[in-house]
Parts: structure tokens; C-alpha cells; sequence
């Protein structure tokens, strides 16, 4: 069966949930297999539990009963300018990014330091599966099954002190591999941070792979931010360091448009960007042609304010927009 | 006359395929058997009508040139045609905008078109067209004269709107809107420069021609 006629089948047809949500968790687990095989088979299984998710974490935000996206469009409409501005152009590009060795430096103020290999820096944090919605900027929507760990877990076991405020992350920018480096559209390596409490809240990601299986080039493998309330953009691909920051880090949209692109970017309906409406969005997801779908209305914190609204309590959004 | 009809045809041939191009792909999606529209077909059959547009006005653009370049008188024939077009494709355009954009968020076309500069200037630059299209008939020519020559002036307006909401809409990538901005740079420069060397002229030729008498 080609790709063509696979689109074709109607939903009914399709595998039940339940049966595609195990066979996700089994592929979830194999996609685990490589890195602690690499990892030296320090443990003598993958942790079985954590790729479904339960009625409480689905509550507490982890997951969402909405139509995902489908995986061939999560993976062929991309923004990542290291490969092109193209939405197609990291689809087609990026197989030249080579994603393993991979090492990340993490540094700044903390009280364990150090340059890891991935497989260091995730070995033995429990892998999960977070279906969230994604907000992009430009006001479209996707709904992605992710696999990663939070974020805060990783930095918590390199002790940063009380100096560190904000996280800052940059991307890899090696013109060799990938060759939208070689036009300045932006000020390259891609940069971005997040204020140390919202690194720590359990919603923010630090994915390695995606519906299952290990993360494409194009999404930003094989390490990248899911920040499920801030727009796509604040989700930084392919990092290779995380640093521990008094100030608030420079972050490449701001630096490339300021009045447009704030540090925080939460999805925020009540800020326009000047040029998109922030109001309403396309969402790509589901199996139904996408062609006459209506707009939704866009939600304060991309929907999940329970989960983060009180971190911002007290701060004019509009101005921290 | 007759001999034209050729030709035309072709043009009409050649101008409408992007449109049954879009359309091919847009049933497809609509039933299933297609992916080529992407991921948001929405957004790509909007920007592909808007490109087509800016396509055909500068095509239109480029006749005067073109025939003063060659010679070929004939070319001006061709012009109303490709004007029509880029009325045509720019309203599909529009249309598109309306119709599977903004369905179900009728109140956002009014913000749109006052909050967002690109959004405006797209939206003057079709307004701006409509006069020049229902004008372009045989018998409007004749009733409005000179005024016609004057009205259709506009185009040139028109034309830096349309590139400035291509400019406007880009996030961060400038290449393409740059590309068309230095093909109309190149139109109008064309024009300009024209204009300044006929003045010259005159008045070299105001000068000389009672010297030339006494």
C-alpha cells in the first residue's frame, strides 16, 4: 500500500485507540532500546508504564482527546530556518543532519557543570508520551504525540543555585549540515530561554522523539523544547547547550524583531502579533480534509492556564507579552 | 484581427492552468487521493493565487517595455487580457481569504484590515483594481478619452501595494518579495527613465526648432 492510498482510509477503518496507543507505548519502548544500549544496558529494562498516559496526568494537561495531527504533516510542514524557511525545506534538507554523536554543555550557575553525551544527559529519567497542542505563531495548530522527559528533571542533577533565573539554549548552527545557516536570516545559532520556574514546570519537555518513534531531523532531533503553552517558536531545535543565567538570555525572534517577538511568546489571544491575528487558528489535525475546516478559537496559554496562568499572576501580559 | 486568435487562445490557455493546476490539487484533497496542497491547504492555495496576481500584473507590466524594446506593436494587444488576470487571480485571492481563511471568523476581516498594514495595503491594492477592470472595455475607453490613459496609471500604485504586502507578510526571509520587488524596480525604472529622456528631448527640440527657423 503506498502513502497515497494509506491516506485514504477512512477513520473507521483505522486501528482502535487502544490498540494504537499500545502499540505506541511498545514502540515507545524500542525507541528507547538504542540510546540505553549506547548508554552502556546500565538497566535491564525500559520503564513499562510511562508512555500511556492516565486519566490524571490527562487532566493535569499531559495529554488531550483532540484529533492529532497526522504524522505525515507534523513531519513535512516544518519551521526550521537552519534548513530553509520553506515549510518544506527541513523535510527535504535536514537527512544531512547527523544527530549522532551528540553532546550537550550544560553550564552557567550550578553546582555540577558538564559536557554529555544525550544519552547521559536523559540516562535514567522515566520516558513519557505528552500528546499536546502546538500554537505557532503564524496561527495555525497542531496536536503532537511527543516522547521525552521534563525538562525540569534533567536540570534539577546539575544543582543550579540560587543565581540561576533563567535558562538559556542554543541550537546547533553548523553550516556544513545544515545549509540555511549560510543566509543570515537570522542571527545565527538559533537562541532561546526560559525563566528557571517555567523550565521547572511539569509541562515543559525536553522531547527526543515523536509519535513513537525517535525524533526526525526535521523536528528538531535529537533533542528540542516543547513548551505546550508558548508559541512553536520558543520550542528550540537540536540544542547543544543549556545555560544557567542570572538575566534574562537573549532569544533569536526578539533579537530579529523585538515589537513583534517577546521573551515569554505565551499563546496569548488577547495580543495580536502585528501581522497575525492571534484571535482564531487553523488547526492541521485529523484525517479530514483540511480544505473548508473552520478556524477555532485560539485559548489563553494555548488551553492549559490551569497548569501555568499562576506563574504569570501579577504581570501585565500585554507588556510581557 | 483574425490572425490573433491563435495567440489569444494560447495566452488564455496558458494563464488559466495555474488556476486548473490549484484546482486539480484542491479536489484531490477534498477527496482524499491527494496531499500535494500540504499540510495547510488553506494557506497554500492563498499564497499560490496571491503569487500568480503579482505574476500577472508584472507581466502586464512588462509589455511596454518589451514592445518598446522590440519593436513588436502587436504585444500591446495582449495587455488587457493579462491585466484581467491579475484582476482575476488577485480576486481568487481575496476570495480565498474570505471563504476557507477566515470561514467561521467573519468579525476578524475588519481587524484584519485596519490592524494589519499587510493586510491593508493587499486589500487597497484590489480595491484599487476594480475601477481599472470594469473600465477596461472598448466602450469605456472611448467615454472616458484621455482620462482612461490617466485612470490606469494607477496600475503602477497598485503594483508597489502588491509587492509591499508580499514584503510585509515575509517573517524573516526576504529573498522572494526582494525578487519581485527588483522586477518591478526594473519595470518602473524602465518607464522613469523613458520619461526623463523624452523631456530632454522636448526641450533640446523647444530650443532648437525656432533657432532652427529664424
Amino acid at each position: 500500500m503506498n502513502l497515497r492510498e494509506a491516506l485514504r482510509i477512512p477513520s473507521a477503518d483505522v486501528t482502535e485507540e487502544s490498540v494504537y496507543r499500545d502499540r505506541r507505548r511498545v514502540l515507545a519502548m524500542l525507541g528507547a532500546v538504542p540510546a540505553l544500549g549506547i548508554a552502556g544496558c546500565s538497566e535491564a529494562a525500559p520503564p513499562a508504564s510511562t508512555a500511556t498516559i492516565t486519566p490524571e496526568q490527562a487532566k493535569a494537561g499531559f495529554s488531550t482527546a483532540e484529533e492529532l495531527t497526522r504524522e505525515l504533516d507534523a513531519t513535512t510542514y516544518n519551521n526550521f530556518y537552519e534548513f530553509g524557511t520553506n515549510k518544506d525545506d527541513p523535510s527535504n534538507a535536514a537527512k544531512t543532519l547527523r544527530t549522532s554523536p551528540w553532546t550537550v554543555a550544560v553550564g552557567g550557575h550550578c553546582a555540577k557543570p558538564g559536557k554529555l553525551s544525550l544519552e547521559d544527559l536523559i540516562k535514567g529519567l522515566s520516558p513519557q508520551e505528552r500528546i499536546y497542542r502546538m500554537r505557532c505563531v503564524e496561527g495555525w495548530s497542531m496536536v503532537i504525540p511527543w516522547l521525552g522527559v521534563p525538562l525540569g528533571d534533567a536540570l534539577k542533577r546539575f544543582e543550579p543555585t540560587s543565581k540561576a533565573k533563567y535558562v538559556a539554549f542554543t541550537s546547533l548552527a553548523d553550516p556544513r549540515q545544515m545549509p540555511g545557516v549560510r543566509s543570515p536570516v537570522l542571527d545565527w545559532p538559533y537562541r532561546e530561554g526560559l525563566r528557571i520556574d517555567e523550565a521547572m514546570n511539569p509541562l515543559t519537555l525536553l522531547a527526543t522523539g515523536m509519535y513513537g518513534k525517535t525524533l526526525p531531523q526535521q523536528n528538531g532531533a535529537p533533542l528540542r523544547l516543547v513548551v505546550p503553552w508558548k508559541y512553536g517558536f520558543k520550542g528550540i531545535k537540536s540544542i547543544i547547550a543549556i545555560t544557567f543565567v542570572e538575566r534574562m538570555p537573549k532569544t533569536s525572534w526578539n533579537m530579529s524583531q523585538a515589537s513583534e517577538y517577546g521573551f515569554f511568546s505565551n499563546v496569548n489571544p488577547a495580543v495580536d502579533h502585528p501581522r497575525w491575528s492571534q484571535a482564531s487558528e487553523r488547526r492541521i489535525a485529523g484525517s479530514a480534509s483540511k480544505l473548508f475546516a473552520e478556524r477555532i478559537p485560539t485559548l489563553p496559554f494555548n488551553g492549559y492556564a490551569a497548569q501555568v496562568a499562576s506563574m504569570y499572576a501579577g504581570m501585565d501580559l500585554k507588556k510581557w507579552f | 484581427m483574425r490572425s490573433l486568435i491563435l495567440p489569444k487562445t494560447l495566452v488564455h490557455l496558458a494563464a488559466l492552468t495555474p488556476l486548473a493546476i490549484l484546482l486539480w490539487q484542491m479536489w484531490g484533497e477534498a477527496k482524499g487521493f491527494s496531499n500535494a496542497l500540504g499540510a495547510d491547504p488553506v494557506a497554500e492555495i492563498e499564497h499560490r493565487l496571491g503569487l500568480w496576481a503579482l505574476r500577472f500584473l508584472m507581466i502586464t507590466l512588462a509589455i511596454t517595455p518589451l514592445r518598446q524594446l522590440t519593436g513588436w506593436n502587436v504585444l500591446v494587444r495582449f495587455r488587457r487580457i493579462l491585466g484581467l488576470y491579475a484582476f482575476a487571480y488577485a480576486s481568487l485571492h481575496f476570495a480565498a481569504y474570505l471563504g476557507l481563511d477566515l470561514r467561521g471568523f467573519w468579525a476578524q476581516i475588519f481587524q484584519d484590515i485596519i490592524k494589519r498594514p499587510y493586510i491593508t495595503v493587499g486589500f487597497i491594492a484590489w480595491l484599487l483594481l476594480v475601477p481599472l477592470a470594469v473600465t477596461s472595455t472598448t466602450g469605456w475607453i472611448k467615454r472616458l478619452g484621455r482620462n482612461w490613459a490617466r485612470l490606469h496609471k494607477l496600475v503602477y500604485v497598485i503594483a508597489v501595494l502588491a509587492v509591499l504586502h508580499f514584503w510585509w507578510l515575509v517573517k524573516s526571509d526576504l529573498r522572494e518579495p526582494a525578487l519581485y520587488a527588483g522586477i518591478l524596480a526594473v519595470l518602473l525604472g524602465w518607464r522613469a527613465w523613458k520619461a526623463l529622456k523624452a523631456r530632454a528631448t522636448a526641450k533640446v527640440k523647444a530650443r532648437s526648432v525656432p533657432a532652427a527657423r529664424a
